[in-house]
């Protein structure tokens, strides 16, 4: 019995075996293919992750990850002692709230308002125009933005010619703020629309005839027919931004940013950029960005998990 | 592009929410104008009569003295024309990259297959940071080499999916026939697929050009080199050079310019012509790119 129990075992696992030479062998042209992107995502993507150890050690960069010395968890220790570290934190939750409190909101309008023009030229032209700020970088945005807002830049011109004072946009904490979300709205809302706009076009063109027969006004109409139509689409898009909501660009900060402000402007990114490649402080900066990406992954996963509770579907 | 569901109200006329709405666009949208005027008033601007604050949407002092520094400026044209490769070599490196992992990828089949995307789409999620990416280019050698700006960048696991699914929505039935006709796995891709997928293959490789073109990050950590500097860093150099003194010392600065304002402005403009020569042709690609990936989820 258990003679024959072996053999069938074997006989199983000889079967195993063969089928997968037999799978190498007719893919083999295929595995060749992946060779290269997954030799670039083991390098460039694994290695970093391996590289995060770095942060429970003294690291020293001659002695490498095999040669620093292990000390447990008292980096993160010191880090959570600093209070530039809170401040950096807490800047990164605002920016990106007050991105979404204001942000979220700008692109859904704009593609109702688009949709209801009629010239389809106008819109097209239109369309052309606000979707052109997403293509810049933040180094040109950001210098149109200084050139601009600046003591001497136009908006000073204009409201020195009013009769009115001077504002400080970007050297008063609060009008950078403002500076800091404007800028971003004007960016990506634009942009932002084209999902929207594909969900109006899904929308079921009866309901609107319906509604027209019934003699319902526009603003009915977009209340009861367009923004329930696109629920779905806002929904998944306020879950993907609520899922980034510990993460932040390094580009949009660093640029807007100025010395004036920077008890508004330093954020986790910058401030990684910072203490990392400024004053050479790898662990401490290591274990800063993990402790970004850990928090960044739990946000995200929560927010999967709440859109599957509720009925949307996830992003995953 | 777009077109709206709106059509079908046609029959009622043009009333006042009509041309309060376009009103409202047209002003949106002469915000996102507003700002290249005034760069291009400025660069068109003599010195004296931006630090006497007289320009605003015109030039004042008409010259185009700016101009013909920046474009007399070897280093200027250097970067300019050594943006333009680095944007190439990175776009044709990340499009080799995507379709080699994408194609095989699509096959059901394929032992692993699983493992591997599972293995792609974690790194979306979840990275190392920048610190050990930046350890890792140094310990590599690449610091100060153009590779380090095309090489950790080189393939989005995001575009690799969206090509993936355009594959996938390709029928089998075409490439069983080649396979028939004697065609093997790279035949099949070079032969069938890949002039099949052209407008996504477009899509996704400006999609990359954009984001070299763009990319200001990389550069800042890796290259220390002003002969490597890329278009943006090189503009964030020109841009920053008395922002520091503007902001600290505020209105009391304005005699002590280095860098004129009619400079960074034609930087500014420099960096941008490009970027609005090729932008209205190829819009709508970069729409279809996005719905493309919206399908995905």
């Amino acid at each position: 019995m258990k003679a024959v129990l072996g053999s069938d075992s074997q006989r199983i696992k000889r079967r195993r075996t063969n089928r997968f030479v037999q799978n190498l062998k007719r893919d083999y042209l295929l595995y060749a293919l992946l060779l290269l992107p997954m030799a670039y995502i083991a390098i460039f993507k694994y290695a970093p992750i391996y590289g995060v150890l770095m942060a429970f050690q003294d690291y020293n960069i001659f002695q490498g990850i095999g040669g620093s010395q292990w000390v447990g968890l008292d980096v993160f220790r010191f880090i959570f002692e600093q209070d530039s570290f809170y401040r950096a934190l807490k800047n990164t939750f605002i920016l990106n709230l007050l991105d979404l409190a204001a942000g979220f909101p700008a692109p859904i309008i704009l593609a109702v308002l688009l949709n209801e023009l009629r010239f389809t030229r106008f819109k097209k032209i239109t369309q052309t125009v606000l979707y052109l700020p997403h293509f810049l970088s933040w180094i040109i945005i950001g210098g149109m933005v200084y050139l601009m807002f600046s003591s001497g830049g136009m908006a000073n011109t204009i409201l020195s010619g009013l009769g009115l004072g001077k504002i400080e946009f970007l050297s008063d904490k609060t009008n950078w703020l403002i500076m800091y979300v404007a800028v971003g709205i004007w960016q990506s809302a634009g942009w932002g629309t084209i999902l929207y706009l594909a969900a109006i076009i899904g929308i079921n063109k009866d309901l609107y005839e319906a509604a027209d027969i019934d003699g319902s006004s526009r603003i009915r109409k977009i209340w009861h027919i367009t923004l329930p139509g696109i629920k779905p689409t806002i929904i998944i898009l306020l879950i993907l931004q609520i899922g980034r909501m510990a993460s932040i660009g390094f580009d949009r900060p660093f640029v807007m940013g100025n010395s004036l402000v920077s008890d508004y402007s330093d954020v986790i990114s910058t401030y990684v950029y910072r203490i990392g490649i400024g004053s050479g402080d790898f662990s401490q900066a290591t274990a800063v960005g993990l402790f970004q990406s850990v928090v960044g992954l739990l946000f995200l996963v929560s927010a999967n998990y709440i859109a599957k509770k509720i009925g949307e579907q996830g992003i995953w | 592009m777009v077109k709206g569901v709106s059509l079908l109200n046609r029959k009622s006329k043009t009333n006042l929410v009509d041309i309060l709405i376009i009103a409202f666009i047209t002003g949106v949208s002469l915000t996102c104008l507003i700002p290249f005027l005034y760069m291009i008033a400025l660069s068109l601007s003599s010195n004296n009569a931006i630090i006497s604050q007289k320009v605003s949407l015109w030039p004042v002092g008409f010259t185009i003295e700016t101009y013909k520094t920046i474009l007399s400026d070897v280093d200027m044209l250097y970067t300019l024309g050594y943006t333009i490769v680095l944007t190439i070599l990175f776009t044709a490196c990340c499009m080799f990259l995507t379709i080699c992992a994408a194609y095989p990828l699509t096959k059901k089949r394929l032992m692993g297959r699983n493992f591997l995307l599972t293995a792609m789409v974690f790194t979306m999620y979840f990275s190392g940071g920048l610190i050990p990416s930046y350890i890792l280019v140094k310990n590599l050698d690449m610091m100060n080499t153009m590779s380090s700006l095309i090489l950790p960048g080189a393939l989005s696991v995001f575009n690799m999916i969206i090509l993936k699914t355009f594959f996938s929505s390709l029928p089998e039935s075409l490439e069983e026939a080649a396979a028939i006709d004697g065609c093997n796995e790279w035949g099949i891709l070079v032969k069938i697929v890949l002039p099949l997928s052209m407008p996504s293959i477009a899509t996704l490789s400006l999609f990359y050009a954009v984001d070299r073109w763009n990319g200001f990050q990389d550069a800042l950590f890796y290259i220390t080199d002003k002969n490597l500097y890329p278009m943006q860093l090189k503009l964030y150099q020109i841009i920053s050079a008395n922002q520091q003194l503007d902001t600290q010392q505020g209105e009391g600065s304005m005699g002590a310019f280095i860098v004129p304002e009619s400079l960074k402005a034609a930087s500014v403009m420099f960096a941008t012509v490009p970027i609005l020569l090729v932008y209205p042709k190829l819009q709508k690609y970069f729409v279809d790119g996005v719905m493309t990936g919206a399908i995905k989820g």
